[in-house]
């Protein structure tokens, strides 16, 4: 049982498979033109809208042809090139604390430098649509709304009423929760009117919603492709790409297009036994999300010792619940909208808290070696449940788990020794079990 | 054919020589300063003068700690977590349970009948409740560090420490000092603060007879003794523990050597 170094890393020389690379190329020129299309809106002074990856409410939005942005993309875009430290130390020469969340003030930082962002320019917004889901969702929109005057609109949303609370479809609580919703949905289709200045057409909306439909199934039969061995795809990696698309392109039929894309080449190397990680020799699934200002060295540190995360619950829970089958019923669309809010509202706060049973279902039908619990330092909301759970996990489930610490896009946060000494342990004891494991 | 585990540890590099017999041969012990390979060379060559033994004797190297990639001599290189649970093992083979205090940092280990890790846990990123925390109350005391734990035993009323944070603490002496404290009430307190922090992350791994307890602080009988206080039961101390680490990594060189898996000596 030795440690491998970088030096050791191998470059594997393949023959490219005949759809090698159109997924990645696809994501790069839709991401451009999404940013092309936030640029020109910004430019011509057309309305856009700020939204959240859970509960954006594109279906809605896109009906209007309104551009959105996702502040938790863009933000992820700054540490991904490298810049995010800029635009944070910006926030925070402006008081902005060092304790809150990174995505926060990475965004801050570009609307205080006038929206100059590494793709292009951030445009202001003219209507902020966010959830409780996440309680700095409301006070980010506050900020928004402070510094453009501009309409923001809180979904309330309810939760579970606590650890034996079951959501169950069609008992009163539900039909409650679900009119609650539709008003508010309601709500926002009139004040998007009133920002937009153009009448909802509910056929355009039904569209959208069938797009979702399919976009949904289609992400289930991509994720479900991890399930071979080797992993076609690193959901910690290449997944960032799928979920950039999904969000950004949800309702729209781009999406479904890019999906059958990646299903496509996935499905390409699955068949032909090439994963996604040379050699592989661990599976992996990540809870929490990646380090993005150090994301090439947060990957390189688990594929030196060849494993690789055939899922994520970041696929999930910022995938906007995709993966948890999202249905349309296109013959009541605005009470069926209602009705998959609560639910995968529902399901994403109860998995945050909760998630213990889908993180067992996943590792049985993804044959997951171990789990790598990744907290969020200036997110104590997704990463204060991580310890408990992985203990719990080990001790009842016997699933072995990782717990480490760093940040979404603050480099500042980041302890290459440390995160090196902790990751290297966790494989050198899932060796000592595999190889205890063939001893018994 | 000779082994050996050099582990280049935050603040001590420490080094073991082993025969096949797995008897200790000789030990080394210097400060890692800045230069690790360096310090990896000197204890490594210390060791080797206790053992009475020449480099071109020692078949296989393994390199541990932080400045494991460090030791240019080494072969291959195993994680402090791995090393120290091994060593403890092999010291104390009835040990579930291994609590291992270095410099920078605690480490909270679980571990099987033969010393592979079940489960491990750490001091978050900053150095609260290592060793290091002792080296501040040392400097600001200016108690030399060796006499630290006698110091502790003889304060009767310890004081209550707030902080763990080894960069406060030395305001949070200077201050229980200013209230008129005697200095081994604030000795005794800092170890209490170190030792109850540190058992916190062995409950998080589950605490299983035998505990033991290695690194460069289980050189200090009032953690010793305070550690066997808080987990309820006496911890496994020796004159080796201090080497737990190097002599786990020596025992994994060792492995190397029976198995016949000796690879091509290579520079890493």
């Amino acid at each position: 049982m030795t440690t491998p170094t970088k030096h050791e890393r191998r470059i594997v020389i393949r023959p490219p498979l005949p759809l090698a690379g159109t997924t990645r190329d696809e994501n790069r020129k839709l991401i451009r033109e999404w940013w092309d299309e936030l640029n020109a809106a910004g430019e011509e002074g057309r309305p856009v809208a700020n939204v959240f990856v859970m509960g954006s409410m594109a279906e809605i939005l896109r009906t209007f042809d309104m551009p959105i942005a996702f502040p938790e993309m863009t933000s992820l875009q700054t540490a991904v090139r490298g810049r995010s430290l800029e635009y944070i130390t910006t926030a925070e020469d402006a008081g902005y604390s060092p304790d809150i969340c990174g995505y926060v003030k990475a965004d801050i930082g570009v609307h205080l430098q006038g929206g100059d962002h590494p793709m292009g320019h951030l445009p202001e917004p003219s209507l902020v649509v966010a959830t409780n889901l996440c309680n700095t969702y409301i006070k980010w929109a506050e900020i928004w709304e402070r510094m453009y005057s501009c309409p923001v609109f809180v979904f309330d949303i309810p939760g579970w009423r606590g650890s034996g609370f079951e959501t169950k479809r069609g008992s009163g609580t539900f039909r409650d929760d679900v009119r609650y919703v539709e008003a508010q949905v309601r709500e926002l289709i009139a004040l998007t009117e009133e920002v937009t200045g153009k009448r909802f057409d509910i056929d355009r909306f039904r569209e959208n919603l069938a797009s979702v439909n399919e976009l949904s199934r289609l992400f289930r039969e991509v994720l479900e492709l991890n399930q071979h061995r080797p992993a076609p795809f690193n959901a910690l990696t290449e997944g960032i790409n799928l979920m950039g698309i999904v969000n950004a392109y949800r309702g729209s039929p781009k999406g479904t297009r890019f999906l059958e894309i990646a299903k496509a080449e996935f499905t390409e190397r699955a068949e032909r036994g090439v994963g996604a990680v040379p050699d592989e020799r661990f599976r992996l699934l990540l809870v929490g999300t990646a380090c993005y200002s150090n994301f090439r060295d947060f990957a390189g540190l688990f594929e030196d010792w060849q494993g690789v995360f055939p899922h994520s619950d970041y696929m999930s829970f910022a995938g906007g619940a995709l993966d948890r089958g999202v249905h349309y019923d296109l013959d009541r669309p605005i009470e069926s909208m209602a009705e998959q809010m609560v639910l995968t509202t529902q399901e994403a706060m109860g998995g945050m808290f909760w998630g213990q049973d889908w993180l067992t279902e996943v590792v049985r039908e993804w044959s997951i070696d171990g789990i790598v619990f990744h907290g969020v330092k200036s997110c104590r909301t997704v990463s204060t449940g991580l310890p408990d759970e992985r203990e719990w996990l080990l001790r009842r489930r016997d699933i072995p788990g990782l717990f480490i610490q760093s940040d979404l896009v603050d480099p500042r946060l980041w302890s290459a020794a440390q995160l090196k000494n902790r990751i290297d342990a966790f494989f050198e004891s899932l060796e000592s079990r595999r190889a205890a494991g063939a001893r018994r | 054919m000779l082994v050996a585990g050099v582990d280049v540890g935050s603040t001590q590099t420490k080094a073991v020589i082993m025969n096949e017999d797995r008897q200790v041969l000789g030990k080394g012990l210097v400060p890692t300063g800045a230069r690790l390979n360096e310090a990896g060379q000197a204890a490594f060559e210390q060791a080797l003068e206790g053992a009475g033994a020449s480099e071109s004797q020692v078949g296989f190297v393994v390199g541990t700690g932080y400045g494991r990639y460090r030791v240019e001599f080494g072969d291959a290189q195993v994680t402090e977590i791995s090393c120290h649970a091994r060593g403890a093992v092999f010291l104390f083979p009835g040990t579930r349970t291994v609590l291992d205090i270095g410099g920078q940092d605690t480490k909270a280990i679980k571990v099987g009948a033969d010393g592979e890790v079940i489960d491990f846990n750490m001091n978050d990123k900053c150095a609260a409740g290592t060793g290091r925390f002792l080296g501040a109350a040392s400097e600001a005391l200016e108690v030399p560090l060796p006499e630290l734990g006698a110091l502790a035993l003889s304060g009767k009323n310890p004081v209550k420490m707030t902080t763990t944070c080894t960069v406060f603490a030395e305001s949070e002496i200077l201050g229980w000092l200013a209230k008129g404290r005697r200095v081994e009430d604030v000795v005794a307190g800092v170890h209490r603060a170190i030792a109850s922090r540190s058992v916190s992350l062995l409950r998080r791994v589950g605490i299983e007879p035998e505990v033991t307890f290695t690194g460069g602080v289980s050189n200090n009988e009032a953690m010793v003794e305070l550690i066997s206080e808080l987990v309820g039961m006496p911890v496994n101390v020796s004159s080796e523990t201090h080497h737990c680490g190097a002599l786990g990594a020596a025992l994994f060189a060792l492995d190397q050597v029976l198995t016949g898996a000796i690879p091509e000596r290579q520079t890493v």
